[in-house]
């Protein structure tokens, strides 16, 4: 599959939140302003993509070559959350403002669901290694698009009369269930229209 | 076959976590970033309400604020008033003088539904300062509190609610004089008082005894009976509402009892259990009470 193929496969036609319904706890709960549903973003597009690329090595180097694949989950877990850990050192290091833009985040992307769901979707489709990292990019670019609707329809939101029982996370709930609807118009059909 | 598979198995992941517990540490070694380790204590000295009123983001900036920079007063916190400063002070090893009294905030007007006039009913956003722009709120009096909880909301301890009238009150127990409720008050009834003081006068309209009197019934309306009965209370009419100087310390009981409209009120409200140490715990002990 061509590279836009990929792009196009994992923002649209398979949006990890909208589609997969992967990464739905910082999709609700990071979304409630603009400013930080972004941050949440860009941290997850560099966290995936790096991810991807990381757990695809491992399956190629060591987890195919001794027949241990069964053991991917455990092993991307490990690879995703050490890595989570130096991204932040580094990034502390080298640059402190983008640390303080993505700080918080950082640590919470460990459990992004989304994250190791890209390595395993990766890895399950035979990715090489620049198309693995594409999708994870992608992936992350889909999150970002999401996360960045859904906040500011939430920032709209908060001057509407909405009944009692629904304020706050049950409306956000109902809210994203109507965004997926509307993400169904981008299917397979779609994609294969457009890139053939 | 078995047997081999279990260890690859095992190996392979053991390795695998010891390599990135031990590049980790080498990583966190490399990349480490020094910091002052002043910051951390004055983190832990100061309250970490993150409220504000020190003018820095939060706690955490005020603490690096106070560490980097020289010239930045170590007497801004005011939740945590004189200990706090002190502890600073300890730490920073410097001399700090704290005098002031603790303020708290409190709501200047005692006006609801059934003893002020309405313009209108107001139905749109529960915010003080959205209902100020239609044609300055619903009450008549444009000087009293709007009763929109702008305030409540704002509030990072929770200090502010609706007590059994359905008028805002600040407990002032809980009160940290961040000063927050008094920035976001759109006609500035909201007012910080010494956390001493005895009583207040709850009204801010600077409108005339006749004007008053037409739209609310608890409003101060500058007869100036006050300064007469507690002439050593401090009270101070000007523009037609009373003030209170809480620099004097004379009674003021007298001028509580004989006010017309009964707008001096007392800060702390009187409840009926008495020698009780604490008003909410007397309020526990009368629910109880009912209960019975």
């Amino acid at each position: 599959m061509s590279y836009v193929g990929i792009i196009i496969t994992f923002v649209f036609v398979e949006n990890f939140i909208l589609t997969k319904f992967l990464g739905l706890c910082p999709f609700i709960g990071v979304s409630k302003n603009t400013e930080s549903a972004v941050g949440m973003g860009f941290a997850v597009t560099f966290v995936t993509s790096v991810a991807s690329l990381a757990t695809w090595a491992i399956q190629k180097l060591i987890l195919q070559p001794l027949g241990l694949a069964f053991l991917q989950t455990i092993t991307f877990i490990l690879v995703i959350a050490a890595l989570v850990q130096l991204l932040e050192m580094v990034i502390q290091k080298i640059s402190p403002s983008l640390y303080k833009a993505l700080g918080i985040y950082l640590p919470l992307i460990t459990t992004n669901c989304a994250v190791l769901g890209i390595a395993l979707i990766a890895v399950r489709s035979n990715y090489n290694a620049l198309e693995s990292f594409v999708a994870g990019f992608s992936a992350g670019l889909g999150f970002l698009l999401a996360i960045l609707l859904m906040s500011t329809i939430r920032e709209r939101m908060n001057t509407e009369w909405v009944p009692k029982p629904l304020r706050g996370v049950p409306i956000a709930f109902i809210t994203g269930g109507l965004m997926a609807l509307a993400f169904m118009a981008f299917d397979k059909a779609l994609l294969r229209n457009l890139i053939g | 076959m078995l047997f081999m598979k279990i260890l690859w198995a095992f190996l392979s992941v053991g390795l695998l976590g010891a390599i990135f517990g031990i590049g980790l540490y080498v990583a966190s070694r490399f990349f480490a970033v020094k910091k002052d380790e002043r910051i951390q204590q004055v983190v832990e000295a100061l309250p970490g309400l993150n409220c504000g009123a020190c003018g820095f983001a939060g706690c955490e900036s005020y603490a690096e604020a106070i560490v980097t920079a020289e010239d930045v007063a170590l007497d801004l916190c005011k939740p945590g008033g004189a200990d706090t400063a002190m502890k600073l002070g300890s730490i920073m090893g410097k001399e700090v003088e704290f005098s002031a009294e603790k303020l708290v905030a409190q709501v200047h007007c005692r006006g609801g539904k059934e003893t002020a006039e309405y313009k209108f009913d107001y139905e749109g956003i529960e915010d003080c300062n959205a209902a100020m722009l239609l044609y300055g709120g619903a009450k008549k009096c444009p000087f009293g509190c709007l009763g929109l909880g702008s305030c409540i909301k704002v509030c990072p301890v929770d200090a502010i609610d609706y007590d059994e009238d359905g008028l805002v009150w600040v407990d002032r127990d809980l009160c940290i004089s961040c000063g927050k409720c008094v920035d976001i008050c759109p006609t500035g009834v909201m007012k910080m008082i010494p956390y001493g003081a005895d009583v207040i006068v709850a009204c801010n309209s600077t409108d005339k005894g006749g004007v008053v009197r037409k739209y609310c019934k608890v409003g101060c309306i500058g007869c100036a009976k006050c300064t007469r009965s507690s002439p050593d209370g401090g009270f101070v009419i000007e523009n037609f509402l009373a003030h209170i100087d809480y620099s004097k310390k004379g009674e003021r009981s007298a001028a509580l009892a004989d006010c017309p409209t009964k707008c001096i009120i007392r800060t702390v409200k009187e409840v009926k259990i008495e020698e009780s140490a604490h008003p909410l715990e007397a309020v526990a002990a009368q629910d109880s009470h009912d209960a019975d």
